[in-house]
């Protein structure tokens, strides 16, 4: 049963990846794309980590897509399609990646996987917040706080990047 | 203890900075009359203290067991390198310090009062009067300098403060070239100075003139059986500090920035170029005279040989210029070559240190009647607005004060009795005699030589043609004629003084006593000289002019200073600047920058031509990103498969 | 862990989503839809993180973690992503990444 539904999510996956990076319109794209996001949260569901799972579709899913729909809707039209790529350059890319893909599985295919039947540490949603708020061993705080400042810093940033500057216009 | 008694010394340096630093930074907004009292105030303070020093130093506590000692009054530590090395700054009191400090302070006072006259009107006269002090200043660190460092210093201001003065009217395209010369060729010395002070340290392991010059010291020890091309070290020392010494004084054959040093304002020449700043090679040669005599007889014998040589030369020169201050200042090379004779023959104790004796003693009656002369000469100057003797001559009605005291300068330095000059320059001959006979009878030709020259120079201007003047001459106001009187009663009496009582090579105070056997001589060939000039000058006539064509070679030769200026120029731009540095420029300009030149071409032109790679295109870059990681992971792969 | 299937099956997915996120990089012309393939490239990656976090060491969390932060990071450069684009796209009026290249040499 869970074999059928990893399969399943598998080919959502990549179908719905193969669609984001070749529809030619735009809007349909950002959807294509929130498919993919929400089965990679799937993935984590089946994996047991739950919440990890639920950051997936509130921060990826919920977030960013939904900016990505925005920001396609201030700049461009909805009935809008996209130029096709140039044949000969999509040929190019696409054979360097399906390459560059072939040697990767090749190199995973080799490496001997050292799989452990260890018992798990504790991984809900208590034990996650107490270990991103300690310190020492196991303990998370320095980059939890870095990212904070980091993501201080990225939204006063964007909102001074993006707001229409007076001298210019 | 007597050092305590003389602390005040330290005061003339800081009130004649200090009176450099407020003329100069603050001169221009103040009057002319208080910028120039501020300036004659502090040399005048100086003057005071001087004079006071040197009552209390020679007449009370400078003796010390019969002999006179070198005293410290102030000592800062300035610049310490090692536990044993260090530069200091300080002030050191032995007689020829003593001695100069008065002679120093005393033309530089006259002067001052002299250039109220003088400058009277003139653009920059704050200007000059704040180098003045700065000059007074740099001399007076000189003179007192308590170590050899110190001394170059001062020695490189004091070069600086000529710099300034001589080219102090610098819109004179005349005045810049000279300041530049007489710089450069000073400084071409100094180099020479700075190798010898180096030299002599580092073998010493000191600057201090205490210490070197301490007879039972290890100077001199220190350096012995050391030697370099068959000569001691030693000897190249001093050689190498009397070139500097040479260059300040303008011996032979660094003199040539001399004559040209005129451009100044006659003031300044009278002072820097007289009386002063020129004998500091001869104060130079004298402060180390211990090491000399007792180190290093040939680097004496090299003096003697230069003194004489340019007393000579330098007389010959000034016997038909025309410019009546360029007469002055070869006379000055003359005389000064006469204390460089008279310390070169000189030796160090008692009846033998009589030559350093004579020298100090001429170096003190000079600065007096030299100084005189140039302030007559200035006082004719303002007179006559011309520098030329063929615009001069009768004189003595419109000048009659100048007159008396040009006059007696005249005297004075053809060695007439009872004139200054005469008890000085009898003794530099009777240290000739007892060292070698060869300069007596050079010494003796050049005093006659002397005579005729100054009386030469007096009958023209005052005597001989009755000339008509555009502006009727005028005698110079009561500031000049005040310096001028007060220098002429010096040069009139100073020649009493019994200079071996006070100034010794040793220290130990002796006896001296008239040569009979060679004053008699002496003043007869100055007689026969001023004879010769009254006959040739004294009215209009032709004498000179057909004695000038009889010997035409002789004549020109001598006009045009024997071409030593045109060899320097040929030297320098025939041989160095187009023999060798024009083939060095060349192969810098085409061989060196070229290479540089073309290293930059090339990579200019790859740049050119692999500048189109960066499209601009995100894409491209990234598909080069990738590449090559992909790339890079094959060979990962490669050898990891090995 | 999924019953039956092991490292591999799963690394295989996130690889096939990684060079499709590479391909759309390269290949597409429209700023948004590049940075969508970046969200692809950035999403295979937090994968890897998380299986080799519950087969290879599950009593550790730290891949768990890497993709937690990874996320947190992801929703930030999305942010100023954005703003950029909505910068060159008011600047340039257009947002084709092959007219953005006036910083070249």
């Amino acid at each position: 049963m869970e074999r059928i539904l990893f399969y399943l999510i598998a080919a959502v996956i990549i179908v719905f990846s193969v669609l984001t990076v070749t529809s030619r319109r735009i809007l349909r794209a950002a959807v294509y794309l929130l498919f993919v996001l929400m089965a990679t949260a799937g993935f984590y569901f089946m994996l047991n980590y739950n919440f990890l799972g639920a950051v997936q579709l509130t921060v990826y899913s919920g977030g960013i897509v939904v900016l990505i729909v925005f920001a396609v809707l201030l700049t461009a039209h909805m009935d809008h399609k996209l130029d096709p790529p140039d044949r000969l350059k999509a040929l190019a890319v696409g054979l360097l990646s399906l390459f560059g893909m072939g040697i990767t599985l090749y190199a995973l295919r080799s490496f001997p996987w050292a799989v452990t039947a260890l018992p798990e540490g504790a991984y809900d949603i208590e034990a996650i917040g107490m270990r991103l708020l300690s310190y020492g061993d196991k303990g998370y705080v320095l980059p939890f706080e870095v990212i904070s400042v980091l993501l201080l810093a990225a939204m006063v940033a964007a909102i001074i990047i993006a707001k229409k500057s007076t001298s210019n216009d | 203890m007597p050092t305590e008694l003389f602390s005040t010394t330290v005061w003339i340096p800081i009130a004649l900075l200090l009176a450099f630093a407020v003329v100069g930074l603050f001169g221009h907004k103040m009057k002319p009359v208080v910028a120039g009292g501020i300036s004659t105030a502090a040399i005048l303070l100086a003057m005071v203290i001087s004079y006071s020093t040197a009552y209390f130093y020679f007449f009370s506590d400078g003796l010390v067991e019969g002999k006179y000692v070198m005293l410290v009054p102030f000592l800062h530590e300035w610049l310490r390198f090692t536990d044993t090395l260090s530069i200091d700054m300080g002030i050191l009191l032995d007689p020829i310090s003593v001695m100069m400090m008065v002679v120093v302070t005393t033309v530089s006072s006259m002067v001052h009062i002299y250039s109220f006259g003088y400058m009277k009107g003139e653009k920059g006269f704050q200007r000059y009067f704040a180098f003045l002090s700065l000059f007074s200043f740099a001399m007076m660190g000189l003179v007192l300098a308590v170590n050899l460092f110190q001394m170059y210093i001062f020695w490189e201001l004091v070069g600086v403060s000529s710099f300034l003065l001589i080219g102090f009217y610098y819109q004179k395209p005349a005045a810049v070239a000279a300041s530049k010369k007489a710089f450069i060729v000073t400084r071409f010395a100094d180099l020479g100075f700075l190798l010898g002070i180096l030299l002599l340290s580092y073998f010493t392991r000191t600057f201090d003139f205490p210490t070197l010059m301490d007879p039972g010291g290890t100077a001199i020890s220190s350096m012995a059986g050391l030697s370099f091309m068959g000569v001691s070290t030693l000897t190249w020392a001093l050689v190498l500090i009397f070139m500097g010494g040479a260059g300040k004084s303008a011996m032979f054959p660094l003199h040539i920035w001399l004559p040209d040093a005129m451009e100044g304002p006659t003031p300044v020449s009278a002072l820097i170029h007289a009386a002063t700043m020129v004998v500091a090679g001869v104060y130079l040669v004298a402060r180390l005279f211990g090491l000399y005599a007792m180190g290093a007889p040939g680097a004496l014998e090299v003096v003697a040989f230069i003194g004489a040589f340019t007393s000579l030369f330098a007389a010959v020169i000034a016997v038909t210029q025309t410019d009546i201050k360029r007469i002055l200042a070869f006379s000055t090379m003359s005389q000064i070559g006469y204390m460089m004779l008279a310390l070169g023959v000189s030796g160090y104790g008692g009846e033998e240190g009589l030559g350093f004796t004579a020298s100090m003693f001429h170096l003190f009656t000079h600065a007096m009647f030299k100084a005189l002369l140039f302030l007559g000469a200035g006082a004719i100057i303002h007179a006559v607005h011309s520098n030329n003797m063929g615009d001069m001559g009768g004189l003595r009605k419109y000048l009659p004060v100048t007159h008396i005291m040009f006059l007696i300068a005249a005297l004075a330095i053809s060695g007439i009795p009872p004139f200054a000059g005469f008890f000085s320059k009898d003794e530099i001959l009777a240290a000739a005699w007892a060292n070698n006979q060869l300069y007596f009878w050079t010494e003796w030709f050049v005093a006659g030589l002397t005579a005729f020259y100054m009386f030469r120079l007096y009958f023209s201007v005052f005597w001989g043609a009755n000339r008509t003047y555009e502006h009727q001459p005028h005698e110079a106001p009561a500031s000049m004629l005040f310096a001028l009187v007060f220098l002429g009663l010096a040069s009139a009496v100073v020649g009493f003084i019994p200079f071996s009582a006070f100034v010794t090579a040793d220290g130990v105070p002796f006896q001296t006593h008239m040569h009979l056997n060679i004053a008699i001589p002496s003043v007869a060939i100055g007689i026969v000289g001023i004879a010769i000039a009254a006959w040739m000058y004294m009215r209009p006539g032709t004498v000179a002019d057909r004695l000038a064509t009889a010997m035409p070679g002789l004549y020109k030769l001598s006009l045009k200073k024997f071409y030593i200026d045109e060899l320097y120029l040929w030297v320098t731009h025939t041989i160095i600047f187009k023999g060798i540095s024009a083939p060095i420029a060349w192969f810098d300009r085409h061989v060196v920058d070229g290479s540089m030149n073309g290293i930059a071409w090339v990579t200019a032109q790859v740049a050119e031509k692999t500048k189109k790679m960066q499209s601009g295109q995100l894409q491209h870059y990234g598909y080069a990103m990738v590449l090559g990681a992909v790339a890079f992971v094959l060979l990962l792969l490669y050898w990891g498969a090995r | 862990m999924i019953e039956g299937i092991g490292v591999f099956d799963i690394l295989v997915v996130s690889t096939a989503m990684f060079f499709i996120g590479i391909y759309g990089f390269l290949v597409r012309k429209n700023l948004i839809t590049i940075l969508m393939s970046v969200e692809l490239v950035l999403n295979a990656v937090n994968i890897n993180f998380v299986v080799f976090n519950k087969y290879l060491y599950p009593d550790l969390l730290q891949g768990y973690m890497f993709s937690l932060f990874a996320i947190g990071i992801a929703a930030a450069e999305a942010a100023v992503a954005i703003a950029i684009i909505l910068n060159v796209y008011r600047q340039m009026k257009g947002i084709d990444v092959e007219h953005v290249d006036t910083m070249k040499y």
